[in-house]
């Protein structure tokens, strides 16, 4: 019997590769059949997680509160000095210079990343758009995001900051950060599933002293981690409950 | 909890005495001076069951001034400012102590006089069915929410 392992498909292009080493490392280490399967869209993974196929998950805030809530899902461990933020971007020309400059009906390019629609949801409240469903350009990647702000088919686009950071220089030449996120405690983070519980432990020892070998530091570097921080339940409850908060709309 | 200091203030300021629901009492000083809450800023804090700050992020250590060590073990009324009104708070911690999520535009005090708003989101951490403590959050209100508090806090006290 194979484990799947997956990853959340906001992860940049330059780290795919890393994320398939780490599978190795990870099967070594464990002494288990693990397949990696990385998914196009978040509609793809979610279908696989409704269909109990991810047994191992680096999960997104939003994801990882349903995985523990709904699918019996614990975390194992964080990257270090890692924090989910977001950027709110739109055309070098474009009019407005800070987020109340928005006008009421103003058009949003944005991909499936739930915990970077929140944000920057949030980030726009100031600007009290209406009907903002009606106004919004559901999008498969971040580039194709930066390519509708550009083409001004959309006024405002929504990223993930190292996504946006990763545009190519010419990209970023003709956009323009409007906002961006400060929340420094939101992260992503590694869950095991019910039939990987009974490897919680050996897989947090393994992760945890990772940087201690070279082969180990390697792995991490290849997938642009400094190293793996331990995350015990406390700490994954704290991060449900704030994502608890901030889907929480004020009328 | 301490009284605010003179040394701390920026610019002229008046002198307050609050009142807290627990019986204690702080002079706090106060300037008009408002700090604008910039775009993308989230202000998130913890506090356990009492209402004593347990966590802080960056963002509500340069917004409200004060250090993080001045923070943590501290009631949360650090903050409070003479402008709010207490039937502010009654509403918020009658509604978070049955175990459900509030909301409010507050007015908060900052260590150096001058204040800032903030639409708060708080939300009670349930553990075994126990409320252990609560989680807030704290965004950048609408301006046009900010002059409506305004207009409506002075008629609640």
């Amino acid at each position: 019997m194979s484990y799947k392992m997956t990853v959340s498909p906001d992860f940049t292009p330059d780290h795919i590769g890393g994320w398939y080493i780490f599978n190795t490392w990870l099967q070594k280490s464990l002494q288990l059949p693990i397949h990696l399967e990385l998914y196009d869209s978040f509609h793809q993974q979610r279908d696989a997680i409704d269909g109990d196929e991810v047994d191992l998950i680096y999960a997104n805030p939003f994801d990882a509160s349903k995985l523990v809530r709904d699918k019996g899902f614990v975390a194992v461990a964080r990257p270090r000095r890692s924090a989910d933020e977001a950027i709110i971007a739109v055309c070098e020309s474009f009019h407005a210079q800070q987020i109340e400059d928005l006008d009421a009906d103003t058009k949003i390019a944005q991909s499936e990343d739930p915990d970077v629609n929140l944000i920057c949801d949030i980030m726009l409240e100031p600007a009290e758009l209406s009907n903002p469903d009606q106004q919004r350009l559901i999008l498969g990647s971040y580039p194709l995001v930066a390519k509708a702000l550009i083409k001004q088919n959309a006024d405002v686009g929504f990223f993930l900051v190292e996504a946006y950071l990763s545009l190519s220089k010419l990209t970023k030449q003709q956009l323009r950060i409007l906002a961006r996120s400060q929340i420094n405690v939101m992260h992503h983070t590694l869950l095991v599933g019910p039939k990987l519980q009974e490897y919680r432990d050996l897989l947090n020892q393994h992760l945890l002293t990772m940087t201690a070998s070279q082969k180990g530091a390697g792995v991490l570097d290849s997938m642009g981690f400094e190293a793996w921080d331990n995350m015990n339940d406390e700490e994954m409850e704290f991060m449900i409950d704030l994502v608890d908060t901030l889907n929480y709309q004020p009328d | 909890m301490r009284d605010m200091e003179p040394e701390d203030i920026d610019g002229d300021y008046i002198e307050k005495i609050l009142i807290f629901n627990d019986g204690s009492r702080r002079k706090v000083l106060i300037t008009d001076k408002e700090t604008p809450f910039q775009d993308g800023r989230l202000i998130v804090s913890r506090t356990d069951a009492k209402g004593i700050i347990t966590h802080v992020n960056q963002s509500f250590i340069e917004m409200s001034g004060y250090k993080e060590q001045e923070l943590v073990g501290q009631p949360h009324y650090i903050l409070r400012h003479p402008d709010m009104p207490a039937v502010a708070f009654k509403g918020l911690w009658d509604t978070i102590e049955k175990g459900e999520k509030w909301h409010g535009y507050v007015k908060n005090l900052r260590k150096d006089g001058g204040y800032y708003w903030v639409l708060a989101v708080v939300i009670p951490n349930i553990r075994k069915g126990r409320i252990t403590g609560f989680t807030s959050v704290r965004r950048k209100p609408a301006r046009r929410k900010i002059e409506e508090c305004t207009e409506l806090y002075p008629t609640l006290f």
